[in-house]
C-alpha cells in the first residue's frame, strides 16, 4: 500500500511538468529546499534545532559559483563538489556545535550563519556582495544543453537524487547510529553511560545534515543560476525548520512533502493574496498545537514525559 | 591476596563545604554482592558518581583491576567494564523496551554500522534473550515510558547488564517499588546477576533486602565508611544499629 | 587616532544602546517565561513604525515639536499595551514547559505573522522623522561635534539598567517576578499569581523592544526588514551577556558597540560581522555567556 502510494507520488511528480510546464521550476526548487529541510529534520531527531542551516545551503551554492568561475562546468562535478564543500563546512562547524544543546545550539548556528551572511554580502570583490554571483548553464554528463533542456534534466536528476539519497538517509536513521541520535534527545546521560561517544554521534549527524543542505543548495544554484547572500539569511534557515516540521520529521519523506506542498501552494497563493507569511505563520502555529501527530517525537516534552 | 576489582583510595569531594566524600577507602572483590547502606545525604550516590566519572574527586584515586580510572569520562569507564543502573531509571522513554535494549547491545558491540538495521546482525536476538532473562519479554513492544516504576527499574538494570560489565553499580534497585514486589524484583535481579557472573555493588535502604542478599555490607556515614563486614556482624554493631538502621 | 575613535565610540555606544533595549527585553522575557522569543525583534520594528507615524502626525498637525519626545515613549507604550497581554495570553503561554524546538517554531510563526501585519499596515516604504534629533542639536567638546540625541540614548540605556534593577529588587511586583524566576513551582505554591507576572514581564519586554525601535527613528527611521536584523543582533547581545542577565546584556551591548567601532576603524567590511564574531568567541569560552550559569542536573 505504502509502496503503491510512493510510486503514484513519483509518477505524478515526473509527469507534472508535462501537464503544467510552469511547475517544473517550482518543483525543482521545492526538491532543493526539501533536501535542506531533511538536513534540519535529521538534527531535530537528535533534539537539536538549528536556525542557521541555510548557511550550508549557501556554502554549496557559492562553492559551485566559484568552481564555475574557475572553469568547472559539469553538473555531476559541481553537484559532488558543492555537496562536499558543505559536508566539510559541516564537519568543521559541527566540531564546535556538538558541545552545545538546546537554545545555545540554536543560537550558535544562527550566529555562525549570520557571520557567513555578513561576510558574503560585504566582500564585494570576492562574492559580488549583494549583487550575488551568476552561474552559466553547466553541461550535463558531458552533454552541452540549452537552458530549457538543462532545467528539465536537472529536475529529473533531482527526483532521482531525492529517491536515492532519501533511501540512504532512511537506512542511516534505522541503524544503531540513527537510533543513538534519537537517544541523545531522550536521554543523553544513559547513552553516555552505555559507552557511546555522544559528540561523535552528533558530529556525524551534523555533517550528514550539512551535506543534505549542500545537495539542496547545489540544485537551487543550478536551477536559479543566480546566487545571492539571502541564501544564508536567518529567515531562510527559519523557513527550513518550518518546512521540516510542517511535513513531519517522522519519516524521510516528510520534509520533501512539506516542501513540495508549500512551494506549490506559495506559487498559487501569491496570485491571490499578499499575506503569505501571515497565512504560513498561522498554519505553522496551528500544526504545532493541533496536529501533534505530524510532529512525531517533537511534541513530547523534555525529560521524556509522554506527550 | 589478589588485586580487588574496584578500589577507592582516600576519595574526597565537597559541595559548598559539605563533604560528600571525606576520605573514602573501599574495595570490591571479584564475584561479591556488596551493599552500601547509610542515612540519606551520607554520600552514597556521590560515591557511585565518583566511580563512574560523572564527578571528579578533589583528591584520591579509583582503580579498576589495579589501574587508575579516576576522572575518566563516564563512557570510557563504561567501556572498561563498569555499568550503572540509576535510582531514577534512565531510559529512552519514547522508544520501545526492545529498542532500549537493542541500543544497549549495539553500544556494546559497536554502533559504527551506518547502514545495518538496529535489529540486524543478532542484536535483536541478544536483546530478546536478555529481556526473557528478567521476564520483560512480554513488554518488549511497549514504549518504555508506559512501564510502571518497578518494570522501569528492571529495564534500567538489564540495560546495564547488556554491556556485559565486570562490575555493575545499582543505585537503590528497590526504591519506588512496593514491599511486596521488592523481593520478587531482587530474586529476578540476583538470578540475572549470577547468570551473567557479574560483580555487583548496590546502594540500598531496605535492611531486609540487604540482610538477605548481600555478601558484605559497607556502612556509610557523613562521607566515609563507618563500618564494614558480613551482614551478620555489621547488624550487631551498636553504632550501626543506632545511626543507620534505626534511622532507616 | 583618538580624535576619530572617540566620536566613533559615541556613535557605536548610541547604536549599542538601541540594541540593548531590545536585548534586555529579550533576556527579561527569557528569564521569566523561559522562552526565547524569535519574534522579539518585530516589536522593535513595529515600535519604530508607530513612532515614526506618530512623529509625522505631530509635525503634520502643527503641534508643539517638543511633544515628539513623550510621543516616542507613548508609541512604545501603545505597542506594549496592544501586543503584550494579547500575545502572552493567546500564544506564549501554550509554549511554557515545551521543548525549545517547539518554542522557537511557535515564535518564528509569530515573527512571520507580525512581519506581514507590519507590511500590511505600514506598507513597504521606509519612514523618517528626525525632529527630536534636530531639537536637541549638538555639543562641541574639544573640537569634536557630538549629537546630543546620541548622548541621551546612552544615558537612557544606563537609566534602564538601574531602573530594572530597582524595579526587581525594591518593588513588590519586582520581587514577585524574581520569585517566579528563581522557582516557578514554588512561587505558584505559595500563592503568587504567576499569570499576572507572565503578562507583566512579557509586556515590559515588548515595551523595551518597541522603545528601542521608537528611539531609533530620529536617527535611523523605520524600514522593512528591520525586525529580522534587529532580532539576531539582540540575540547576540543577550547571548554574550548570558541569557537572563540584565547587567550582562548591558556589558555585552557595550562590548559589541566598541567592537563595531574598532571594526569600522580598522576593517570596515567587518562592521556587520563584528557582533557575531564577539558572540562566537564568548560562547566558545563561556558557553552560558559572560554572566550566565549552567543549569545542573541531578541523577
Amino acid at each position: 500500500m505504502r509502496a503503491a502510494l510512493f510510486l503514484i507520488a513519483l509518477v505524478v511528480l515526473a509527469l507534472a511538468p508535462v501537464a503544467a510546464p510552469w511547475l517544473q521550476f517550482v518543483l525543482t526548487l521545492a526538491i532543493a529546499k526539501g533536501f535542506a529541510a531533511l538536513g534540519v529534520a535529521v538534527l531535530l531527531r537528535g533534539g537539536l534545532i538549528s536556525i542557521g542551516h541555510a548557511m550550508f545551503y549557501a556554502v554549496s551554492a557559492y562553492a559551485i559559483a566559484f568552481l564555475a568561475r574557475a572553469g568547472v562546468n559539469e553538473f555531476v562535478l559541481l553537484l559532488l563538489l558543492g555537496t562536499f564543500a558543505s559536508a566539510v563546512a559541516g564537519l568543521v562547524v559541527g566540531a564546535f556545535m556538538v558541545r552545545y544543546r538546546a537554545i545555545f545550539f540554536a543560537m550558535l548556528n544562527l550566529a555562525m550563519s549570520m557571520v557567513l551572511y555578513a561576510l558574503i554580502s560585504k566582500l564585494y570583490g570576492i562574492t559580488g556582495g549583494t549583487d550575488g554571483m551568476r552561474l552559466a548553464v553547466p553541461s550535463f554528463f558531458g552533454v552541452t544543453l540549452d537552458k530549457a533542456r538543462f532545467d528539465t534534466a536537472l529536475y529529473y536528476a533531482g527526483i532521482v537524487l531525492m529517491v536515492g539519497v532519501g533511501y540512504g538517509v532512511q537506512r542511516y536513521l534505522a541503524s544503531p547510529l540513527g537510533h543513538a541520535l534519537s537517544a541523545v534527545h531522550t536521554n543523553e546521560l544513559r547513552l553516555e553511560y552505555l559507552g557511546v561517544p555522544v559528540r561523535i554521534v552528533l558530529l556525524i549527524a551534523y555533517t550528514i545534515s550539512a551535506a543534505l543542505a549542500g545537495i539542496g543548495g547545489a540544485i537551487a544554484a543550478m536551477a536559479i543560476g543566480h546566487i545571492l547572500p539571502e541564501f544564508a539569511f536567518w529567515t531562510a534557515s527559519g523557513h527550513l525548520v518550518l518546512v521540516a516540521v510542517l511535513g513531519g520529521i517522522g519519516g524521510v519523506a516528510g520534509p520533501f512533502i512539506g516542501s513540495l506542498f508549500l512551494e506549490v501552494l506559495h506559487t498559487v497563493a501569491v496570485g491571490i493574496t499578499d499575506a503569505w507569511n501571515l497565512i504560513i505563520g498561522v498554519a505553522l502555529i496551528g500544526v504545532i498545537f493541533f496536529l501533534p501527530s505530524g510532529l512525531y517525537g517533537l511534541l513530547r516534552r523534555r525529560s521524556g514525559e509522554p506527550a | 591476596m589478589t588485586t580487588p576489582l574496584l578500589q577507592a583510595k582516600d576519595l574526597r569531594i565537597a559541595f559548598y563545604g559539605v563533604k560528600a566524600a571525606d576520605g573514602v577507602n573501599l574495595e570490591i572483590r571479584e564475584g561479591e554482592f556488596l551493599a552500601i547502606i547509610g542515612p540519606n545525604g551520607s554520600g552514597k550516590t556521590t560515591f557511585l558518581n565518583l566511580c563512574t566519572g560523572y564527578l571528579r574527586p578533589s583528591s584520591g584515586e579509583v582503580y579498576l583491576d589495579g589501574k587508575p580510572i579516576t576522572a575518566m569520562a563516564p563512557r570510557t569507564i563504561a567501556r572498561r567494564g563498569i555499568a550503572r543502573a540509576f535510582q531514577i531509571p534512565q531510559l529512552f522513554l519514547d522508544q520501545s523496551v526492545l529498542d532500549n535494549l537493542m541500543i544497549a547491545v549495539a553500544a556494546k558491540r559497536g554502533i559504527w554500522v551506518p547502514f545495518k538495521a538496529l535489529g540486524a546482525e543478532g542484536r535483536r536476538q541478544e536483546a530478546e534473550e536478555l529481556l526473557a532473562l528478567v521476564g520483560l519479554d512480554r513488554e518488549a513492544g511497549q514504549l518504555a515510558g508506559t512501564l510502571p516504576e518497578g518494570r522501569r527499574k528492571l529495564l534500567d538494570i538489564v540495560i546495564a547488564l547488556a554491556l556485559k560489565p565486570r562490575l555493575v553499580l545499582l543505585d537503590e534497585p528497590t526504591s519506588g517499588v512496593s514491599t511486596i514486589e521488592r523481593f520478587t524484583l531482587m530474586e529476578t535481579l540476583m538470578g540475572a546477576l549470577r547468570q551473567a557472573k557479574v560483580t555487583a555493588l548496590f546502594v540500598e535502604h531496605d535492611m531486609d533486602v540487604v540482610q538477605r542478599y548481600a555478601d558484605r555490607v559497607v556502612v556509610w556515614d557523613s562521607g566515609s565508611v563507618m563500618a564494614e563486614g558480613p551482614p551478620s556482624v555489621v547488624f550487631k554493631d551498636e553504632r550501626v544499629l543506632r545511626n543507620v538502621v534505626g534511622v532507616a | 587616532m583618538l580624535d576619530t575613535l572617540i566620536p566613533l565610540a559615541v556613535d557605536g555606544l548610541a547604536s549599542a544602546a538601541l540594541i540593548f533595549f531590545v536585548a534586555v527585553g529579550l533576556t527579561l522575557v527569557f528569564s521569566v517565561l523561559r522562552v526565547l522569543n524569535v519574534a522579539h525583534g518585530s516589536f522593535y520594528s513595529i515600535g519604530a513604525y508607530v513612532a515614526a507615524s506618530v512623529g509625522l502626525w505631530i509635525a503634520g498637525a502643527g503641534l508643539n515639536p517638543w511633544l515628539s519626545f513623550p510621543a516616542l515613549i507613548l508609541s512604545a507604550a501603545i505597542v506594549a499595551a496592544l501586543f503584550g497581554p494579547l500575545v502572552e495570553r493567546c500564544l506564549m503561554r501554550w509554549t511554557y514547559g515545551k521543548s525549545e524546538a517547539i518554542q522557537i517554531l511557535v515564535t518564528f510563526g509569530l515573527f512571520l505573522i507580525l512581519e506581514d501585519l507590519q507590511r500590511i499596515v505600514f506598507g513597504v516604504s521606509s519612514l523618517a522623522e528626525d525632529t527630536p534629533m534636530q531639537l536637541l542639536g549638538s555639543t562641541r567638546i574639544g573640537g569634536v561635534i557630538y549629537l546630543n540625541y546620541q548622548l541621551l540614548l546612552i544615558a537612557l540605556a544606563a537609566l534602564v539598567v538601574i531602573g530594572l534593577r530597582v524595579l526587581l529588587t525594591k518593588t513588590r511586583i519586582g520581587r514577585l517576578v524574581t520569585a517566579v524566576v528563581a522557582d516557578r513551582e514554588m512561587a505558584q505554591s505559595i500563592g503568587i499569581n504567576t499569570n499576572r507576572v507572565f503578562i507583566l514581564s512579557f509586556s515590559l519586554g515588548v515595551f523595551l523592544a518597541a522603545l528601542g525601535g521608537a528611539l531609533a527613528t530620529p536617527t535611523a527611521g523605520a524600514a522593512p526588514g528591520l525586525g529580522a536584523e534587529t532580532m539576531v543582533l539582540a540575540f547576540a547581545v543577550a547571548a554574550i551577556g548570558g541569557l537572563g542577565q540584565i547587567e550582562g546584556a548591558a556589558l555585552a551591548a557595550i562590548i559589541v558597540g566598541l567592537a563595531r567601532v574598532l571594526a569600522i576603524y580598522f576593517a570596515p567590511e567587518l562592521d556587520a560581522v563584528a557582533p557575531y564574531i564577539v558572540m562566537l568567541v564568548v560562547l566558545l569560552i563561556r558557553p552560558y555567556g559572560l554572566f550566565g550559569q549552567a543549569a545542573t542536573r541531578r541523577i
